[in-house]
């Protein structure tokens, strides 16, 4: 049934992601993000994917990062706002890969990270911001005067897939999240091709009052559920 | 030997700048100490660019609530009247120019203004995070700071050796010996740690400072 989009296992889920790929990652920290289908992403054994993801220097109470797929040597780029931590002492997984020549790092400043896309997932090609003026962030960028201050050019930004996270879905895919899991979650699913999502709760199509939905149902294509017991 | 200012007393004199009624934002590290000495009768309000606007204090252990963090991700609680929301939400509360302060760790700031913070020079990678959108976006930006490196090298500068996080966005200045205003005649050395005159703090800084309206330091 088409509007049914759960789905058995994590590994079923992410079956059709293939080398190359372009993956947005839900998450800021451990909260939010899909720890269970980054195992099942691993677990395929790709190369040369394509990470776009709020952060990406591990080191958080959740081990479960995109570290994993790092380390694994799967990953060509990476689109992100935190590399590292401030202390030069803990090298990231993404700062050695870095520094082997392995893996690509493309920084934007996080505010910036979401409008990009944000942009992508509602169709615009591309805005003007004013941060990263006059900085490492501008090198190669349009600089504009907007209303009589400079501003730079920035791209949407779209992906193959995105994995997301949430506290509550129905079976059509419609989700709610709690607190500060919600973060780059409700744009990401809206930024892919294909969003996956990872629920720690599935409720029956209807259960979820209207007005509290965060994302509808329309930016969801598959659902998994993964009680937060099992996660 | 008289002492450089604690990390609390630095905290402590940021939290005087902070208005009853100001919607901040804390930067990670020594920044977040400042959520702790806000004065008496003053309820300000502290947002987390993660997505969370009244963050309160630490929970106890039984009290963990493993959805809600801060954007270092500590653990945190929410006080009445706080409200959670998405990236977008967020960055335009930061990037509209909604915040009343953000205060924010430093590894230099130029006699402009420009603040460094993102990334050692020696370092191939860095981290912006929300760094060089709070920097641009606040209504105010205080840099909070240490006044030298460990090595002795002045942090406050002619012009920032290290990349820039924004040109000419830092207000105020506090470190652990000063309290400088950025003003656009140059930076006005405004408060003296205790014990501590102009010139010795003048000797520890590259930018010039002027030094004819100095007061003692601030205290609650």
């Amino acid at each position: 049934m088409a509007h049914d989009k759960i789905e058995k296992s994590c590994e079923e889920a992410v079956a059709d992601i293939g080398d190359g790929a372009s993956v947005m990652v839900g998450g800021f920290s451990g909260r939010g993000t899909p720890s269970n289908l980054l195992l099942a992403l691993r677990a395929r054994g790709l190369k040369d994917l394509i990470i776009i993801r709020n952060d990406a220097s591990g080191g958080w109470k959740n081990p479960i990062d995109i570290d994993i797929l790092l380390e694994a040597g799967q990953v060509k780029k990476v689109v992100t706002c935190f590399a590292v931590f401030g202390s030069p002492k803990k090298i990231s997984a993404l700062e050695q890969a870095v520094l082997d020549g392995r893996t690509e790092l493309e920084l934007v400043p996080q505010g910036t990270l979401a409008e990009r896309i944000r942009a992508g997932g509602a169709g615009i090609g591309a805005f003007y911001t004013p941060v990263g003026v006059g900085t490492l962030a501008a090198e190669g960028k349009e600089v504009r005067d907007i209303g009589g201050r400079e501003m730079l050019l920035e791209h949407a930004l779209t992906a193959d897939f995105s994995l997301i996270k949430a506290h509550r879905s129905d079976r059509i895919g419609n989700l709610v999240y709690r607190r500060s899991t919600c973060n780059f979650n409700p744009h990401m699913a809206m930024a892919a091709k294909t969003t996956i999502c990872e629920a720690e709760n599935i409720v029956e199509t209807g259960e979820i009052d209207p007005d509290l939905v965060m994302t509808p149902s329309i930016f969801v294509h598959r659902v998994v559920h993964v009680p937060r017991s099992a996660s | 030997m008289k002492e450089p200012l604690s990390r609390e007393a630095m905290a402590t004199r940021v939290g005087i700048e902070l208005e009853d009624g100001f919607y901040v934002n804390l930067g990670i590290g020594m920044p977040m100490l400042v959520a702790e000495h806000i004065l008496p009768g003053r309820r300000v309000l502290f947002q987390a660019e993660n997505g969370v606007l009244g963050v309160g204090p630490y929970p106890s252990e039984d009290a963990i609530d493993p959805d809600l963090g801060n954007a270092g991700d500590q653990d945190i609680t929410l006080v009445p009247g706080a409200c959670t929301f998405d990236s977008i939400i967020s960055f335009g509360m930061i990037v509209g120019g909604h915040l009343d302060v953000t205060v924010l760790g430093a590894f230099q700031v130029s006699a402009k203004g420009d603040l460094a913070n993102w990334k050692l020079p020696q370092r191939t990678v860095g981290s912006y995070g929300g760094a060089m959108d709070l920097a641009v976006g606040a209504k105010r930006v205080i840099a909070l700071m240490q006044h030298v490196t460990r090595d002795g090298d002045p942090r406050v500068v002619t012009s920032c050796s290290y990349p820039l996080t924004a040109p000419q966005c830092v207000s105020m200045i506090v470190t652990d010996l000063a309290v400088i205003d950025v003003l656009p005649e140059g930076l006005l050395l405004r408060e003296v740690a205790p014990g501590w005159t102009a010139a010795e703090v003048q000797e520890r800084t590259e930018a010039p400072l002027i030094v004819d309206r100095v007061k003692e330091w601030k205290t609650i």
